[in-house]
């Protein structure tokens, strides 16, 4: 029998105290109002004061209502009933499946030793070329999608994780507009893939702090069936949402901010979630992509520059297309050597010559004079914007990549490119042909 | 031995606790928290009356108030002795291949094993005679470790005396543990040497007779740095960066290349792949110089991002023990670490928990101090017996919103003899290694004239400001020879500050190499006088030498198809120069 305290001593913001003695750091406590029950997380203990935060707000609770601690870190049933079902964030469904109570595993465990991890080998196919070509996607990969809002982020997310070959999609919602979850839910459904897919959602009309347990247990269910020898995708959106309820909490506790309001330690906050990422020796993988809206479309800004100091690169998504500047998928090393000797190739000396093309842009802006170089930019830049740029192109790698050459050619003679010798010999097409 | 002290725990905030202890506590002093079966490590950093506040080098979820602390007496220590080559640790100096062998794929908390193994027996062979004084760091004898001949140093501890060598081991096995000789101080007092030592990690070793100036390069073979921002065997430098500017490319290529003995690899709060790349691929890559694996010279200590926060600091200072205690060898030393921010921000983190007044940007008033004391235990040393050692530190620098300004960086660059800057605007270009050559600079001596590498920045500086100038007046607006300088300006930075880390033999250049080449521009592009009708022309002659020259750059040096590159370049030069009698091409 576990014991009650009564005595709610302080509320501010969404963390209450009591006193009480024998908890554990971290430990869930389940807090019963008037309202209904919610769980909490012990966050600070000094001396008898315990402060936990409430993962459904503080709103409504009265110094009277009851405070019982289960004795146990955040837990979450695993196994494979989870298939097709729909969460909170506090695990509780929201379809109308029953609830889950076998196989309880902690949540938010410790790190993956990384001797037990393998260099990533496996490129994930999008048929977007501004991915598989200048920045291919890798198994194991955690990368994010820099964006602002009212850019096609979740679209772009729903279509990799449809068109990926992945055996378990796990979606993390955190402040995500109702619609947008419904989207999700029927764009999956029409593909058919909703049977290997989790949702663990937290809408923006749920109280904020009940956002920073989704990555949790988002994670740990992708690194059960990831220990299963399966290959889980993870997408996380909204990331700066959950970066709002972090920095929330810890004003509330009155810590020192460190940038805009921040936590200091928002680095390995994001850090510990995001290293999830994994390809295991011997067993399966977790691929993590992650949506972070750039307030003010600064990339400087903590929540993206934090992430990026983390994460294997990142999409930019701008303007409804994926910005070759901007962006960078770290891995694509790994792969890009093994897809077509002419890969890296194109990769390079495409983006390079884009580089140019936007600088004669520049210039064409300011009313300057185009020179006979400029003109074979501008021709080469409006084939590449109208060709490879639109989200709407949906083409193998090895497509795009001819697709490349014959841009190249009908803009360029073979040494302008700057591409070596033996590769011009090799894949420069001739009349126009690849 | 006092008895055991114990404490208890009365206050827990993320990785620091706080604990009530009835006897002494001395700060820095690694004390056990025993939470069940558990036993977590933590360290002493504030006292204030009976109450001791300690960092957890471990997740402190589920402890709680009234759990009992156990104080060591000890300050926080590594173990130094043959067998640490090849190995990977964590920032505690636990071996991490043997605890996944022994736990599996997960860092199970608060499980510790023995840096260096025990079991393992070392063939010793005497070099000092019974009877010889010697000081600490002498050497005794020697054992053979991978490729190098490993000393066994008097005790580091007795510095400070004059040591009576009473009795030394013959040849032949021994492990780590049993004693080869006996030392008798001053006092007479009998002191055992073995093996292994045991030297606490926030102090810098200094048994060596005196530090010395460094001047010697070293040789990194990336041009950029070697030939206009060199570093120097002893020395210090920082690279700071914006995320994807390749600091992390930039330090691996260092660490395969460097003609350095051995090098330490400190990962500290970065991504786990990352280290992974290295501890995958070095046992993999032949180093030409010693024909053995990489791994062989190098040892790695990480503790990446999602490893417990204050371990971070522990790994640094773990990392350039090592260093240090290498160098006691006469070693030749490099210490990366990759990112000395993440560090800071750990100091940041706990400096918070402490409630202490913030500095700048949250981080601690110390934070400085800390920098400078960790960059000062580079150097290059003369020891005792006349031969010199040398630890360089080259650590990044991860800055807020890439943004150099911050106190981290500028902390950073007071204490470091050379900044290797990188920018958005380059790595954005594809342009690597993303060193900005204009806002870059370095103390030391290189191997290139000086006055070679003057001109070569100052016809980067006038490219750079005639690309500036084209922006406003267009390029119609240029005068011919603005133009050209402008073009010579980028051509420098394709084919020579430009490296392909991805091509066998561009992705590294050797002294000898960088010293033609260097020459070869220096002497047939810098100060040639072009002759072209107009911009158009000037433009696709500099495209034209670009491509060649990328095409040299993979070639093998002096092999017979870079002597006809070679050719082929001089002859397309010649057809385009001022004509004049004189002969500039050899």
């Amino acid at each position: 029998m576990r014991k009650v305290y009564t005595e709610i001593i302080q509320i501010a913001g969404d963390v209450i105290t009591v006193e009480a003695s024998g908890v554990g750091y971290m430990d869930i406590a389940q807090v019963s109002t008037r309202r209904g029950a919610s769980l909490a997380q012990v966050i600070r203990l000094e001396g008898k004061r315990v402060s936990l935060q409430v993962f459904a707000g503080s709103r409504g609770v009265s110094t009277g209502d009851q405070v019982r601690f289960l004795g146990h870190p955040m837990r979450i049933s695993m196994g494979d009933n989870l298939l097709g079902r729909i969460f909170n964030g506090s695990g509780l469904p929201l379809d109308k499946g029953p609830r889950l109570s076998e196989n309880m595993n902690d949540i938010g465990g410790p790190p993956v030793n990384p001797a037990k991890r393998i260099i990533p080998n496996k490129m994930v196919r999008t048929g977007i070329p501004m991915i598989d070509v200048f920045n291919s996607l890798v198994e194991s990969q955690k990368l994010p999608i820099f964006s602002i809002a009212g850019e096609p982020y979740n679209d772009v997310l729903a279509r990799i994780a449809i068109q990926a070959e992945v055996d378990i999609i796990i979606l993390g919602g955190m402040g995500l507009k109702y619609d947008d979850y419904l989207f999700f839910r029927d764009t999956l459904d029409e593909q058919g893939a909703l049977s290997r897919a989790i949702f663990f959602i937290h809408t923006a009309a749920d109280p904020t702090v009940e956002c920073l347990l989704v990555p949790d247990i988002a994670l740990a269910a992708a690194e059960y069936f990831a220990l299963q020898g399966r290959r889980v995708l993870v997408l996380l959106t909204d990331m700066t949402n959950f970066c709002a309820a972090l920095k929330e909490i810890s004003i509330t506790m009155e810590q020192v901010p460190s940038n805009r309001g921040y936590p200091g330690d928002l680095y390995s906050q994001l850090a510990c979630r995001y290293e999830k990422a994994v390809d295991f020796d011997s067993a399966g993988s977790i691929t993590i992509l992650a949506a972070t809206t750039m307030p003010g479309d600064d990339v400087t800004h903590p929540v993206p520059d934090n992430t990026g100091y983390i994460t294997e690169g990142q999409f930019y998504l701008k303007g409804g297309v994926i910005e070759p500047f901007g962006s960078l998928s770290r891995l694509k090393q790994q792969v890009n050597g093994k897809t077509r000797p002419d890969h890296r190739t194109i990769m390079d000396a495409m983006i390079q010559l884009f580089a140019s093309y936007r600088e004669t842009l520049e210039k064409q802006a300011m009313g300057f004079q185009m020179s006979a170089w400029d003109k074979k930019l501008l021709n080469y830049g409006k084939l590449f914007e109208q060709q490879l740029m639109p989200l709407t192109v949906n083409i193998p790698l090895e497509q795009a990549l001819d697709r490349g050459w014959e841009m190249l050619a009908k803009s360029f003679s073979p040494e302008e490119t700057g591409i070596k010798k033996e590769m011009i010999e090799k894949y420069w097409p001739k009349n126009g042909k690849v | 031995m006092p008895e055991k002290r114990l404490g208890q725990i009365t206050r827990i905030s993320g990785n620091m606790v706080a604990v009530d202890v009835p006897g002494f506590v001395v700060q820095n002093e690694v004390a056990y928290i025993m939470h069940g079966p558990e036993r977590l490590k933590a360290e002493v950093i504030r006292v204030r009356g009976k109450n001791a506040e300690l960092q957890v080098y471990e997740s402190t979820v589920g402890l709680k108030v009234g759990e009992q602390v156990e104080f060591s007496n000890e300050l926080l220590s590594v173990e130094l002795g043959p067998g640490l080559l090849g190995q990977i640790f964590d920032g505690l100096q636990n071996p991490l291949p043997q605890l996944a062998e022994k736990y599996g794929f997960f860092l199970k908390r608060g499980v510790y094993l023995e840096a260096l193994p025990d079991e393992s027996k070392w063939e010793f062979t005497p070099l000092a005679k019974k009877g010889t004084r010697l000081l600490a760091g002498e050497k005794l004898g020697l054992v053979q470790e991978k490729i190098f001949q490993h000393f066994i140093m008097a005790p580091f501890h007795l510095q400070g005396n004059v040591l009576e060598l009473q009795s030394i081991a013959g040849k032949g096995k021994y492990n780590l543990k049993q004693p080869i000789a006996q030392l008798k101080d001053e006092n007479g007092k009998l002191h055992p040497a073995f093996l292994q030592q045991v030297w606490p990690v926030k102090l810098p070793i200094s048994a060596y007779a005196e530090k010395l100036k460094p001047t010697q390069a070293l040789v990194t073979r990336m041009r950029t740095i070697d030939s206009l921002f060199p570093v120097v065997r002893g020395g210090t430098y920082c690279i700071p960066g914006p995320f994807g500017a390749g600091k992390t490319v930039l330090q691996q290529l260092t660490s395969r290349h460097a003609e350095v003995d051995i090098v330490v690899i400190a990962a500290c709060g970065e991504r786990a792949g990352e280290v992974v790349e290295t501890l995958r691929t070095f046992p993999q890559i032949i180093d030409p110089r010693t024909k053995k694996p990489l791994s062989e010279r190098t040892v790695i200590i990480c503790n990446t991002s999602s490893m417990p926060v204050a371990a971070r600091e522990s790994s640094v200072y773990t990392a350039v023990t090592i260093a240090e205690y290498y160098r006691q060898m006469g070693l030749n030393v490099l210490l990366l670490a990759d990112s000395t921010s993440r560090w800071a921000q750990a100091m940041r983190e706990m400096s918070g928990r402490l409630e202490e007044i913030p500095g700048e940007e949250a981080f601690p008033a110390y934070l400085e101090s800390r920098i400078a004391s960790f960059y000062e235990r580079a150097g290059s040393v003369r020891l005792h017996d006349g031969s010199i050692g040398s630890v360089t530190i080259g650590g990044t620098v991860s800055p807020a919103g890439g943004n150099f300004e911050e106190p981290v960086t500028q902390a950073t660059l007071k204490v470091v003899g050379a900044f290797h800057g990188l920018s958005r605007e380059r790595s954005d270009a594809r342009r690597y290694p993303a060193i900005d050559p204009l806002i870059s600079w370095s103390k030391y001596p290189g191997f290139i004239e000086q006055q070679q590498v003057t001109s070569a920045q100052q016809i980067l500086r006038k490219s750079h400001e005639v690309a500036q100038m084209m922006k406003v007046v267009g390029e119609e607006g240029t005068a011919l020879p603005d133009y050209i300088d402008y073009l010579k300006g980028e051509f420098f930075d394709f084919v020579y500050l430009q490296q392909n880390a991805f091509d066998q033999v561009d992705e590294a250049s050797s002294e000898e190499r960088q010293k033609f080449i260097f020459n070869f521009i220096n002497q047939n592009v810098f100060t040639a006088e072009f002759e072209f009708t107009d911009k158009e022309q000037a433009l696709h002659f500099f495209q034209k030498l670009r491509q060649l020259f990328r095409s040299w750059n993979s070639l093998e040096y002096k092999s017979k198809k870079f002597q006809e590159e070679q050719n082929v370049i001089s002859a397309l030069i010649k057809e385009n120069l001022k004509q004049k009698k004189e002969k500039v091409l050899a």
